[in-house]
């Protein structure tokens, strides 16, 4: 099987394989454009008769839940990043494939971190065949060179969900890492010693896959509540000494910034948000993980509060800041799909205006409308911007692939996008003529925020007469890209092969980019 | 890459940590040509364009034979060419300049009497912290060659710092450059009077003749460099002796403000800096004095801790308050306290408008004198209401058509 086959180009302008590891692949053909019929993918009956009568299905390792879920060569078998860099269960299933002599198995993670580089040596020896999911640093870097084996595949929060429901990905053995279980397989994040939060990553999987089985280190005794994830849907119960470490579930992004730098980025993006009337009263927003877009939310606070006016919900990556928003009355719900810090962990037990909820209700684009459309601002991040606004997220500017796309691309179908990014990073320019991989097509982006300059979408004429007469520096995107390149000279382009090594995929499953072997 | 023997330049930064510097590694060879070697992080978007800056400017000083080793963290060519020409300079001796063309934002004076409410230090010799700073509009940034400079840094430093004042943008900030100090300091001179430096501050000033010398150096370099524009002078006070000759150090020539350093000056005084400040209210209040009578501004002391900024508000208040004109700042974040809390306050605004408009009122009825109620006014009385309104306006604390709606009041 080769990795990939007959590529065309896509609807913005892309080179993309048509087969993809085998498999059919539909290139980009604009927004909102593909419209699958059909029905969905319907899992496996089961019945009771096969389980045992005490509802007790604990087992005493992972290799034997994985010998008797049916483990076999080529099978995909997926797990969760609730754990982000802490997660000790990843790596363990692929040890204990290897050890079981199996092949060729594809890796479906919600995203990878550093802490999964050992799964590398399995990469390189064909235990595992490639990655659906995301590639960041050392994977990003194994993929960008060309050395896994199948044709890695990058999808969205809601993209996964999409991908799974559907039936694009069959999913044969999912491996669940829970804070807390109960021995009938019922299991929550918001509670044990590596509480993390929620488990709406792990939702699709619990219902599509074959087999399921949850990995604890808290059993408790039935039942265990919340049920987060419904015992109903899980095969066996694995209980570790250990299944995460607590100082590393917290990302090292949730702090705010204390760069001048950025806090300056942050506070123009709030300002604009103002003076387009954005933050308004009942107003709804999203900010990414990163320190900037942390920071926003305090001066969102802070504007909210000097207007005696409140936010009537906010989309979670939730933390401490947008607790304390919650507990002061600023924001009436948090509507969470993932906790950054201990203290969104706590409020997300106690308090009733902190909601838990997935890639389903917030991101799948094959649903019936979705939470991340309705949101009124979105603040993310970027790798690269192009003077179409098309933005990159995965890879760098010399071509590396080395992030995952997370919930970034779902978000872009709120009501305003707006991406605050320095102009260069060190000497790297951050707006080019076209991005080394588009994640995210122009059309949806509505504002750049650089320290120099606010560029506007063309498309927003509606933004661009409210900001008339603005103290704020807006200008033209072309502008900004020559005041960066002025500073630091006109970049050349990535040097990479025609070779294809991944593939992104749009939120409704079609090949919007492909990602190139980089030429060493 | 493999050196020959222990004759090497070792200029600029590298490790972790570092960023947007280079760290050139520089020995000359008798014969094998140009050997380079580059670790870049950004080789695959720059790396054509520095190998060729690194091989201009080997040619510029007429080597033929060299192993170069660049180790890059994303050095702008401004940061790159001055490290370059430091290793080059110090392996030979050579007195050559390599300069990149000035940018033309970069050509504009300052005025003697123009706000100097806020002046950022940035470290002479860490370009990351200078590209940005001018975009968090400080009236005015400090290349700092002095205190900011580890001793073994200082000769590199002053390319870095003449290859910024040519070459980074500062966006209409005064351009002040701390010397190191005199003597010594005056040899700092030559990097920086024929790039449009707008301001000197002589740090440890303690007499008039210091700064003569200063003045003496600087007119030098201005007729040898066909240079026309008057560079002030700030001299810093940081002695007991240095407070006691404020009146002398405040009437030299061309010092348009003093700036007081309460670190060495409580040193001095064998005493400890405090929050009340009791101890420095004598030398705060002579510098004040000292430059009031000579007409120009007094500048006020850093205030260290970034992290507070209410601490930062008061020390502001309690400083505009003793009649200083504005403060040093080391971290950007403190610029807008600071401006904020220097700025004319309500009253201000409020007696000014009154005054401002007896003015007005007054020139159209055709009268040369301006009155308010019983009271002349003087025509400088004016000429600061005036001042103090334009202020405002430009800081948004007043509408630009303010005088229609104070007449409707």
């Amino acid at each position: 099987m080769s990795k990939y086959d007959k590529l065309t180009t896509n609807a913005v302008g892309r080179t993309v394989p048509q087969v993809v590891n085998g498999k059919d692949a539909i290139p980009f053909m604009g927004v909102g454009k593909f419209k699958p019929t059909g029905r969905k993918y319907g899992p496996l009956i089961t019945s009771c008769a096969d389980f045992p009568d005490d509802g007790n299905k604990v087992v005493p390792s992972l290799k034997e839940a994985l010998v008797r879920a049916g483990i076999a060569d080529g099978m995909t078998i997926s797990t969760h990043h609730h754990f982000r860099n802490g997660d000790l269960v990843g790596n363990q299933i692929f040890d204990a494939a290897a050890e079981l002599g199996i092949k060729n198995l594809t890796w479906m993670p919600s995203a990878s971190f550093e802490c999964h580089a050992p799964m590398i040596k399995y990469l390189e020896n064909g235990v595992i065949h490639h990655i659906e999911g995301s590639m960041n640093g050392a994977l990003g870097k194994f993929t960008s060179e060309g050395n896994m084996a199948g044709l890695g595949v990058l999808r969205s929060h809601g993209g996964r969900y999409q991908a799974i429901q559907d039936g694009d990905v069959h999913i044969d053995i999912a491996v669940i890492a829970a804070p807390t279980a109960d021995c009938f397989g019922n299991a929550t994040g918001d509670r044990g010693p590596a509480a993390c939060g929620l488990l709406g990553f792990a939702l699709a999987d619990s219902q599509y896959a074959d087999k399921v089985v949850v990995v604890t280190d808290n059993l408790v005794p039935f039942p265990c509540v919340p049920w987060q994830i419904q015992g109903n849907y899980v095969d066996f119960v694995v209980v570790m000494d250990r299944i995460g470490i607590p100082e590393k579930i917290i990302s090292g992004t949730t702090e705010i910034t204390k760069s001048p730098d950025r806090l300056l980025l942050a506070e123009m993006t709030a300002q604009f948000c103002s003076e387009t009337g954005i933050v308004h009263d009942g107003f709804s927003f999203q900010a990414g993980a990163g320190g900037t877009a942390l920071s926003i939310g305090i001066y969102f606070a802070e504007m909210l509060r000097k207007q005696g006016m409140k936010a009537r919900f906010a989309r979670g990556g939730s933390n401490k800041y947008l607790v304390k928003m919650l507990e002061e009355g600023l924001v009436d719900f948090i509507l969470d799909g993932q906790t950054f810090d201990l203290e969104g962990v706590r409020s997300m037990r106690e308090n009733p205006g902190h909601l838990n909820t997935s890639p389903f209700t917030s991101y799948n684009y094959h649903g019936k409308g979705n939470f991340a459309q309705f949101v009124d601002v979105v603040i993310l991040g970027a790798t690269e911007v192009d003077v179409n606004f098309n933005a990159n997220v995965v890879t760098h500017s010399d071509g590396y692939l080395l992030h995952g796309i997370g919930g970034w691309m779902n978000c872009l179908l709120s009501k305003c996008v707006i991406l605050p990014i320095p102009l260069f990073r060190d000497r790297m320019p951050v707006i080019r003529d076209e991005v080394t991989t588009i994640c995210g097509p122009g059309e949806l982006i509505d504002v750049i925020v650089t320290e120099r300059g606010i560029a506007i979408n063309p498309l927003r004429t509606d933004l661009i007469e409210k900001m008339k007469g603005s103290s704020l520096p807006i200008k033209t995107i072309h502008e900004l890209k020559a005041e960066a390149e002025k500073i630091c000279g006109k970049p050349n382009k990535a040097r990479l092969t025609d070779e294809v090594v991944a593939v992104i995929k749009w939120v409704d499953g079609t090949v919007i980019d492909s990602v190139f072997r980089v030429d060493k | 890459m493999d050196f020959v023997t222990d004759k090497l330049a070792l200029i600029g930064n590298r490790g972790k940590g570092i960023r947007s510097d280079c760290h050139i590694t520089l020995e000359l060879t008798e014969k094998d040509g140009i050997q380079l070697e580059l670790i870049s992080k950004v080789e695959a978007m720059y790396g054509e364009a520095i190998r060729k800056l690194i091989h201009d400017i080997l040619a510029f000083y007429d080597i033929q034979h060299a192993r170069v080793l660049v180790e890059d963290s994303g050095a702008l060519s401004p940061v790159m060419a001055a490290r370059m020409e430091a290793a080059i300079r110090q392996l030979t001796g050579s007195e050559k300049e390599y300069l990149l063309p000035m940018l033309a934002e970069n050509l504009y004076g300052t005025a003697r009497d123009r706000n100097r409410f806020s002046r950022l230090y940035l470290p002479g010799n860490t370009p990351s912290l200078m590209i940005n700073a001018g975009i968090h509009k400080p009236d005015g940034i400090i290349l700092d060659l002095e205190d900011a400079v580890a001793p073994a840094k200082k000769y590199e430093a002053r390319f870095l710092v003449r290859n910024a004042l040519r070459n980074i943008d500062f966006y209409s900030a005064e351009r002040m450059v701390r010397i190191n100090q005199v003597p010594a300091g005056l040899a700092d001179l030559d990097f920086l009077v024929p790039h449009n430096v707008n301001l000197v501050l002589v740090p440890k000033c303690e007499s008039a003749d210091q700064l003569r010398q200063v003045n003496e150096k600087i007119n030098q370099l201005k007729s040898r460099n066909n240079v026309d524009r008057t560079i002030w002078l700030m001299p810093i006070i940081e002695s007991a002796l240095g407070v006691l000759k404020a009146l002398e150090i405040a009437q030299s020539e061309n010092v348009v403000a003093i700036a007081i350093g309460l670190e060495d000056y409580t040193a001095d005084l064998g005493t400890r800096r405090t929050q009340e400040g009791t101890e420095s209210f004598f030398a705060r209040s002579m510098v004040v004095n000292a430059c009031k009578a000579a007409g120009i501004q007094a500048i006020d002391s850093v205030f260290s801790d970034v992290a507070d900024m209410e601490a930062l508000k008061e020390t502001v208040i309690r400083s505009k308050a003793l009649g200083f004109d504005g403060m040093g700042c080391i971290h950007p974040r403190q610029i807008r306290v600071i401006h904020e809390n220097y700025a004319p306050d309500a009253a201000e605004i409020e007696k000014a408008m009154k005054i401002v408009n007896a003015f007005i009122q007054a020139s159209a009825k055709g009268l040369g004198v301006v009155s308010l109620g019983t009271k002349m006014i003087d025509p400088p009385v004016v000429k600061r209401a005036q001042k103090l309104i334009d202020l405002a306006v430009t800081m948004g604390k007043l509408s630009a058509d303010w005088h229609d709606e104070f007449l409707n009041l």
